[in-house]
């Protein structure tokens, strides 16, 4: 009895374990693909003594003293945003000259041109479903692009140090609406940065939402480019932010069956998932619920079946009451 | 035995007339946001939306002198139910409305100062007033505050939860009205019971 209960136990365990076990190893491997190299974190660290903090230190060999200086802040990078952001993975030297280990750096490396996304990302196999190419072409057609000079680059909202990738994670989409509502803000909410490249004066984004009912719940459940940029079918996230004249201002758009949340921040989700039985738009459901674009068809179905029955009730005993009444 | 009896007090039938316009314009506007149409609205939806909240937040004062009214003055009488015998109470007033009220029966329950409610009348107006019309409040006051609703109940959203309850029991209340409405033409005349509601005074058959 205890030598049949050990082989079937020992079938259980092999049935259970083995397949979590593989998983666990594939997950294990699958995440050490993606995470730095510990030699490139050494080498990085070379540039990051200094642009890792605000200040870095020097020896001055004309006085031989130890000299403190302040970093320029848009030099300053962040390790823990780097090291979980997308280009974690990178040399600084991927994307910088190597004649970078050198101090002072060399005056002409000024000079040096910085990427764009579509430098790395355009016409590559691996990157294709991204449709970088598409994305340029629809932020080319932006109001950012066409209002600005070629200040305005991609970098303005996705600082390759930092930038990491949510819309296409598992991540709670009101999560996702802060990640991206962030990205905005950091300008359209911050006078210095708007009037890096703009001599007007940074409208009040509070108050020119005024006529938003229920402002603040707005702003936590969708992304600012829902209303003001143009969706694109083969793109994920829109990228053609419109004039502010041209931003959604109906709310059916969106309080509807056919909302366009469906094409813009649900997309993914939508893509990823199945919607739920007889419900409109069931995919929005999971997080939230948009009044109009949520309903059940076959409630609807069974509440006009029922209204239905009461009709036809009363019009047969009208009718009798007609036909049967006192002459 | 014919005869008119003052029945409705100006206080009630105040209450009345605004209830029933408010519930009017509630269904209206709440049919419109549900079955939204970008191509065809009924009625334009932050219209409607607007149109939903105010009703509904005039509805609950006006609730809320309903019931003071009840608990506070002998109206509160017409609605205590009697448990003993009311499914045989029940089945009575509901077997004269299907049968005898076509052989010109006299009604079960005439309808005196002491009884204004026939059975039927009375278990509805119960739910109706204590069950549904509270249920629709509190959800679309949940509805209207939704930062302070409920965000997951047992894994599902809150809000889509409670929305789905105040839709719902917001077409029970629908779906009373319009029964109610065709009622009242059940009455001396047809339009006595509507007079009534005016006057004051009940007209008996």
């Amino acid at each position: 009895m205890t030598l049949l209960f050990t082989r079937y136990f020992r079938k259980v365990s092999i049935a259970f374990i083995l397949p979590f076990f593989l998983v666990s190893m594939i997950s294990v491997s699958l995440n050490a693909q993606n995470k730095p190299k510990d030699e490139t974190i050494k080498f990085n660290e070379k540039c990051l003594q200094c642009h890792g903090q605000s200040k870095y230190k020097y020896l001055n060999p004309e006085s031989g003293s130890e000299v403190t200086k302040r970093m320029y802040l848009e030099t300053i990078i962040n390790r823990t945003e780097y090291y979980d952001s997308n280009h974690k993975t990178f040399k600084c030297t991927d994307c910088h000259s190597a004649d970078y280990d050198t101090f002072p750096h060399p005056g002409r490396l000024r000079m040096e041109s910085k990427y764009a996304c579509i430098d790395c990302h355009g016409g590559d196999e691996t990157y294709a479903k991204f449709k970088f190419e598409e994305i340029e072409t629809e932020f080319q057609s932006s109001v950012h692009a066409t209002k600005h000079s070629e200040d305005f680059n991609c970098w303005m909202c996705h600082d390759p140090h930092t930038y990491k990738i949510n819309v296409r994670s598992e991540e709670k989409i009101k999560d996702i609406v802060a990640y991206d509502n962030a990205i905005c803000l950091n300008c359209h909410a911050d006078i210095t940065k708007y009037q890096m490249l703009t001599d007007k004066v940074n409208p009040n984004i509070l108050k020119k939402h005024d006529w938003l009912p229920n402002q603040a719940l707005h702003f936590k459940s969708v992304r600012c480019i829902e209303c003001h940029a143009r969706t694109n079918d083969s793109i994920l996230v829109a990228h053609n932010v419109q004039p502010k004249e041209k931003a959604v201002r109906r709310c059916v758009e969106c309080h509807s069956t056919n909302s366009i949340l469906m094409a813009s921040l649900y997309k993914y989700k939508v893509q990823e998932e199945r919607s739920k039985a007889g419900f409109y738009n069931g995919v929005i459901m999971n997080e939230g619920y948009v009044i109009g674009a949520n309903r059940n068809y076959y409630l609807g179905l069974i509440s006009l079946i029922m209204f239905g029955c009461v009709a036809f009730g009363i019009a047969i005993h009208a009718t009798l009451r007609i036909i049967k009444r006192k002459k | 035995m014919s005869g008119k009896i003052y029945l409705y007090p100006i206080w009630i039938r105040l209450w009345h007339a605004f209830n029933a316009i408010l519930i009017i314009l509630l269904i209206i506007s709440g049919v419109s946001m549900q079955y939204t149409n970008p191509d065809n609205p009924f009625i334009r939806f932050d219209i409607a939306v607007s149109m939903h909240n105010i009703c509904g937040i005039t509805l609950t004062a006006n609730y809320a002198f309903f019931l003071i009214g009840t608990f506070f003055t002998p109206n509160g009488k017409y609605y205590k139910l009697t448990l003993k015998g009311l499914t045989s109470r029940l089945i009575k007033q509901f077997t004269y409305y299907t049968f005898g009220i076509f052989k010109h029966e006299k009604p079960p329950f005439p309808v005196t100062k002491d009884s204004k409610f026939n059975p039927l009348q009375q278990f509805t107006y119960v739910i109706a007033m204590f069950v549904l019309v509270p249920i629709v409040i509190i959800t679309g006051w949940a509805l209207l505050y939704p930062e302070y609703t409920l965000t997951k109940v047992f894994g599902a959203s809150g809000l889509t939860l409670t929305d789905f309850v105040h839709v719902i029991i917001g077409f029970f209340v629908s779906f009373f009205m319009f029964i109610h409405v065709y009622f009242c033409t059940i009455g001396a005349t047809f339009v006595s019971n509507f007079r009534s509601m005016i006057t004051g005074f009940h007209e008996s058959h």
